[in-house]
């Protein structure tokens, strides 16, 4: 792994948790990340996630790959994901470059993002409250 | 300001000067001291005509006067000079004040050739003794009258181009609104042709309106658009894609039977957009997207 101060922070909150990444990572960095993440899922026992981005500027295509396969690793971990906070510029960025986020769900804000979780979750017929 | 131009009047001698004793040089030197010489009589000649070919009825006696004497003075300079820079700022300065008082392209121009024609007549009468010299002192004075000429028609087009693009960007900024109708619900009404350009403002308008109005829904009302190419419906999917990767679904209405067309010869891949035929049906979708009813007022009915 990395050595170094992480450039990213995992909390829980409730059945979810929020990972927000605080300044743009670097290859390595971005795998520490997913690794780290996918492995908080399991042992939390979370049952979606947040990946907060909002204070990138930038995402590049293995950025925005690793997001992506993230998202699939959590789905087999039993958690849904949802994107949130991608600025204007970097949206419209993404698509000329011909960049998405696959199978997983976008959603404008933290709160936004919680509350479409919310709604997912809520299926099931055992909640937590 | 009158007192020292009948000064330079009274002072000045109207000697001719010996054919052959001049260069070619000194010629040019001669010529705008004559017409510096004779500058109050002219400058008002000039000012008379064009009063009687009714130019720049726009502006006032005064302004006139004023104006008139700069435009003299500049004239003057250049020909002695030879430089245009000063000249072609002073023009755009100009045309600066006088194009949002109306004038025209035909009267600029006209002014500048009417005093091309005063001072002409002038050098006639002053040297109409002695043609070979009146020659070749019009064949120094003509290339530099019609340097000038040009330099202020040019100046002055120039001047009304920057205005009309400069009003051209505000009405572009004026022509992609993106209005809030309901929380989380923006519309965006686009009227008239969409160009590459336009296309980017209101990519960079619709990106922004959603962040700023936290929007998850957004109609595009297309209805008054009457024809789109292929780069702007690409663009068109792409702001799609851009704005549901930052949580908003579009919603776009109005599509003319020849947008469809177009859009379906040219193969752009729709899969992905959600289109519905008018603005009213795409509000009510939104609205049941976002989870709103709309009842009426009176339970009984309608009217």
């Amino acid at each position: 792994m990395t050595p170094g101060p992480r450039l990213f922070s995992i909390l829980r909150q409730g059945p979810f948790l929020i990972a927000s990444i605080h300044t743009a990572l670097d290859d390595s960095q971005l795998v520490r990340f997913q690794h780290d993440l996918v492995q908080r899922i399991g042992a939390e026992r979370a049952r979606g996630v947040v990946i907060d981005v909002a204070a990138l500027d930038v995402l590049d295509s293995f950025a925005s790959r690793t997001l992506r396969d993230i998202g699939e690793m959590a789905r087999l971990r039993g958690a849904g994901t949802v994107i949130v906070g991608i600025q204007p510029e970097v949206a419209f960025a993404m698509v000329r470059l011909g960049m998405d986020t696959g199978s997983v769900s976008t959603a404008l804000d933290l709160e936004e993002g919680l509350a479409f979780l919310d709604g997912r979750v809520s299926d099931p017929a055992v909640r937590r409250r | 300001m009158r007192a020292t131009d009948e000064e330079m009047t009274v002072s000045g001698s109207d000697v001719l000067p010996a054919l052959g004793a001049l260069d070619e040089e000194e010629l040019l030197p001669q010529l705008v001291a004559h017409l510096r010489e004779h500058r109050t009589r002219l400058r008002q000649e000039w000012a008379s005509r064009i009063q009687e070919a009714h130019l720049l009825q726009a502006m006032t006696a005064q302004e006139m006067a004023a104006e008139t004497t700069s435009v003299y003075d500049n004239y003057v300079e250049v020909l002695e000079t030879g430089s245009v820079e000063a000249l072609q700022h002073y023009a755009r300065d100009l045309s600066e004040r006088i194009i949002p008082r109306g004038v025209e392209t035909n009267e600029v121009v006209g002014i500048v050739l009417l005093l091309r024609d005063v001072l002409a007549r002038s050098l006639f009468e002053k040297y109409q003794q002695n043609f070979p010299l009146l020659n070749r002192v019009l064949d120094a004075y003509e290339p530099a009258a019609n340097r000038i000429a040009n330099t202020v028609a040019v100046s002055f087009v120039e001047e009304r181009e920057r205005v009309i693009r400069q009003q051209q960007e505000s009405i572009r900024e004026l022509s992609t609104p993106v209005l809030p109708v309901r929380e989380r619900l923006l519309i965006l009404p686009i009227i008239g042709v969409l160009d590459g350009e336009r296309a980017r403002q209101l990519t960079e308008q619709l990106l922004g309106g959603i962040r700023t109005h936290r929007a998850r829904v957004v109609v595009i009302d297309i209805t008054g658009v009457p024809d789109v190419d292929e780069a702007v419906a690409n663009h068109l999917v792409q702001t799609v894609d851009a704005s549901r990767l930052m949580g908003a679904s579009v919603i776009i209405t109005g599509l003319s039977p020849e947008i469809a067309q177009t859009l379906v010869t040219i193969g752009v891949d729709l899969s992905k957009m959600d289109t519905i035929g008018d603005l009213q049906g795409g509000l009510e979708e939104a609205e049941r997207l976002l989870g709103y009813t709309v009842t009426h007022g009176d339970a009984a009915g309608g009217p």
